[in-house]
């Protein structure tokens, strides 16, 4: 007996639910031998723009959740991925040389992740202080997420540099937006599936697939995005655009091609808030 | 039966003016290659103080050129080495400090208590804090072994000319970078005499470079292609210039901006506190704070009762000569700033606001400004919105914590806020809520050389004071 299959349509991750880009738009990926492998959402600018709407009502909620609680969220996307880890491994072999690098690259996103969950709890201590000053006050300093992220993902480490950056941006509290690989995208709209199943709340994380040189502008001027994530940017030219355009609204800006260890990433999407208290009787 | 204050001025005979300043370049002062001179003057009596350089594209890049050749060296001296060096500075600038102190009010215009009691000694504090970071630099938060960035310029404002430039160049060269520092235009004097404790605690030649001008000589060092590292204290506007100067280059940036701050008091605040919190938030320096609490946020069940206080307190401000120890409230910096500040009155005024002034006798020359309080102010008038950086508070009302909390975060600033309540948990759960860098609670406009200061959204990123701080000047070592 025949059995059809039911074929997957890649779509969009906006506010914890999953579009199909408000332009009706999808372009052809190819694998590593040129062949068809699927048709991916090409997302709009309005899509962008309802990406920002989203991660900005969910920033709230997000950053102020316990960071034992998003920890507990985050280690539980690595969970859900394990559970998937097969699919991922299925979706990267589209283009890596071998399939061991594929598992290779899977496993060591699923590391990542818990890597980067387990810094929730750890970054007070460690990026904060308590500040001796020389008067009678209580004085203390303690890192807080800078708001909405929007992130320009590697496009040559389809998942592995795609959980580096939304893992390094929301583990603090910040919600982001990411444009996802644009030639490999299957495993970020897999890993958008793990995270809508997952607890990560609606908004915090939004996918986008499609083409960083046309949506990401959109974003790099957008007044409600803090901070610019260039990472996947490999045309110098762009790069110096897109800082360009974040200077207006003083965007925190992450350039392309520096090199970062996970501590530093994070803290490159970190605010420190110092509090002076007046101490006596 | 009320006594009258007897003049007290401050004697400026400890001050040695010279008639004219070159630029401080590779540890001398040298003529400028092509600038052109211009005079600064004290703005309190608008007299000529000095001609000063205003300083060329090729006075910039002789001064980078020798910073960049005193790196080589400053940056493989040990940290210990490099800490003696700053401790002899603040030791310097103790001794110095009256002089220093007399100097900054005649070029700045800030009463002489201020520049006294604390713009100076915080200056020496912070050389000695970031003194002792030199041989500590592995414990800055980079891992081991991190490495200086290099060249720095950096460019200061006018509204605490010498403490501006501690906060910049004390981090920097206990990092082992050297520096080539830009005063404010009006404000050059003790810059330059900073220069001459350079030379005094025996630096080395073009560790610290200092050179003076206006806005075109800070466009010549923010793009100057030989600099590492720019660290900026000014306006949001300046700022983003200087973020898009850099974009597409490998120059870190600090950015110390503009600010809205809300100074918010709860019906439980202990008022006469509150009243003396609210008074040094927006009228400490003239209100030339990027910090000041310009934005009173006021519940509006002792609104009435609050602001009779504050204008009671607000007559009792001594306006006039900086130098006299008695003074509160100086002289505006220049006329172009009081210009900006009346203007924003004046829209405060057709925009439907009230405008209420202390009654103080403005001086017949030079640049005053009487503490003023606007009321009736909604958040779309420009007073509540722009920076006005003046003794100008704009008073809000609200009634709820959510609402106090939700006017104070509408602003694109986010430098500094204040909280004036008795209850600790309100306290901490606003202090958590504002989207600002400084929060004060039950004080206001306190700095320190250990404390972390810098903004949110646009007023800046990067931090200064602290470990925060120093980190700003290093990089991960190899």
């Amino acid at each position: 007996m025949s059995n059809l299959d039911v074929k997957r349509t890649a779509k969009l991750f906006i506010g914890g639910a999953f579009p199909r880009s408000e332009s009706g738009r999808t372009y052809e990926i190819f694998d590593k031998n040129k062949k068809f492998v699927a048709n991916v959402a090409l997302a709009s600018r309005k899509d962008a723009r309802d990406c920002v709407v989203a991660a900005r009502s969910a920033f709230t909620k997000w950053s102020e959740a316990t960071a034992y609680n998003r920890a507990q969220v985050m280690y539980r996307v690595s969970e859900i991925m394990q559970g998937r880890r097969e699919q991922f491994i299925e979706e990267l072999s589209y283009w890596t040389k071998s399939k061991k690098e594929a598992e290779k690259e899977v496993d060591e996103a699923i590391n990542r992740m818990v890597w980067f969950a387990g810094w929730s709890d750890k970054l007070a201590m460690v990026t904060g202080s308590n500040n001796p000053v020389a008067g009678s006050f209580f004085n203390f300093s303690v890192p807080e997420p800078t708001g909405v992220v929007a992130t320009i993902a590697p496009e040559k480490s389809p998942l592995l540099g795609l959980v580096e950056t939304i893992a390094s941006a929301i583990v603090s509290g910040n919600s982001v937006i990411v444009i996802a690989s644009e030639t490999q995208p299957l495993a970020a709209v897999s890993l958008a599936e793990v995270l809508a199943t997952s607890d990560v709340p609606a908004g915090v994380v939004n996918i986008l697939t499609g083409s960083y040189k046309e949506i990401a502008p959109w974003l790099a001027s957008h007044q409600d995005v803090n901070a610019l994530d260039l990472t996947g940017v490999d045309k110098k030219s762009i790069a110096q655009e897109l800082e360009n355009q974040a200077a207006i609204n003083l965007k925190r800006v992450l350039r392309p091609n520096t090199k970062l260890d996970g501590l530093t990433r994070i803290k490159t999407f970190l605010e420190t808030k110092t509090v002076w208290h007046p101490r006596g009787f | 039966m009320v006594f009258e204050y007897a003049p007290a001025p401050e004697s400026t005979k400890i001050v040695n003016l010279k008639s004219n300043y070159d630029l401080f370049i590779g540890g001398k002062f040298v003529k400028s290659k092509s600038g052109s001179n211009y005079k600064t003057i004290n703005p309190a009596t608008e007299e000529v103080l000095a001609e000063i350089i205003e300083a060329s594209q090729k006075d910039v890049d002789e001064a980078v050129k020798s910073a960049r050749k005193a790196f080589k060296s400053w940056s493989k001296l040990s940290g210990s080495e490099r800490g003696k060096y700053l401790y002899r500075i603040a030791r310097i600038i103790q001794e110095r400090s009256r002089e220093l102190a007399v100097l900054e009010s005649m070029n700045n215009g800030k009463p002489i208590r201020e520049s006294r009691d604390i713009d100076i000694p915080l200056v020496a504090a912070h050389f000695f804090h970031y003194a002792g970071w030199a041989d500590k630099l592995d414990y800055a938060g980079l891992g081991k072994n991190p490495q200086a960035l290099g060249v720095a310029g950096q460019i200061i404002p006018w509204n605490f000319p010498l403490l501006m430039l501690s906060w910049k160049i004390a981090p920097a060269l206990a990092a082992g970078n050297t520096v080539v520092l830009k005063p404010a235009e009006t404000t050059p004097l003790t810059a330059l005499l900073f220069a001459e404790i350079c030379q005094q605690a025996e630096l080395p030649d073009g560790v610290v470079n200092i050179i003076t001008g206006a806005g075109q000589t800070g466009q010549y060092l923010v793009n100057h292609s030989d600099i590492d590292k720019l660290a900026f204290t000014g306006s949001t506007e300046v700022g983003r210039l200087i973020a898009q100067s850099v974009s597409g280059t490998n120059k870190k940036v600090t950015l110390e901006l503009g600010g809205k701050a809300a100074n918010i008091v709860f019906d439980d605040a202990a008022m006469d506190q509150a009243v003396e919190g609210v008074v040094n938030g927006i009228f400490f320096n003239q209100g030339h704070v990027c910090c000041a609490g310009s934005r009173l946020l006021l519940q509006e069940s002792i609104s009435d009762d609050f602001l009779n206080l504050l204008y009671e307190r607000m007559k009792t401000l001594r306006l006039g000569d900086p130098l006299d120890k008695n003074t509160d409230v100086g002289a505006i910096n220049s006329a172009s700033q009081l210009a900006k500040i009346k203007e924003l009155s004046e829209s405060g005024k057709s925009e439907g606001a009230q405008m209420w002034s202390a009654p103080c006798e403005i001086p017949n020359k030079g640049f005053w400004f009487a503490p003023t309080v606007f009321t009736n102010v909604s958040l779309s008038h420009r007073i509540a919105r722009e920076e006005i950086f003046g003794p100008v508070l704009s008073v809000l009302t609200f009634r709820t914590p959510d609402e106090a909390i939700e006017k104070a975060n509408n602003t694109p600033f986010g430098l500094s806020a204040g909280i004036w309540t008795e209850k600790g948990s309100r306290i901490l759960e606003v202090a958590h809520k504002l989207r600002a860098g400084v929060i004060w609670a039950n004080t206001f406009n306190k700095f320190d050389p250990t404390s972390p200061f810098g903004g949110y959204k646009e007023s800046g990123y990067g931090r200064e004071g602290g470990r925060h701080g120093l980190e700003a000047y290093l990089k991960a070592g190899k």
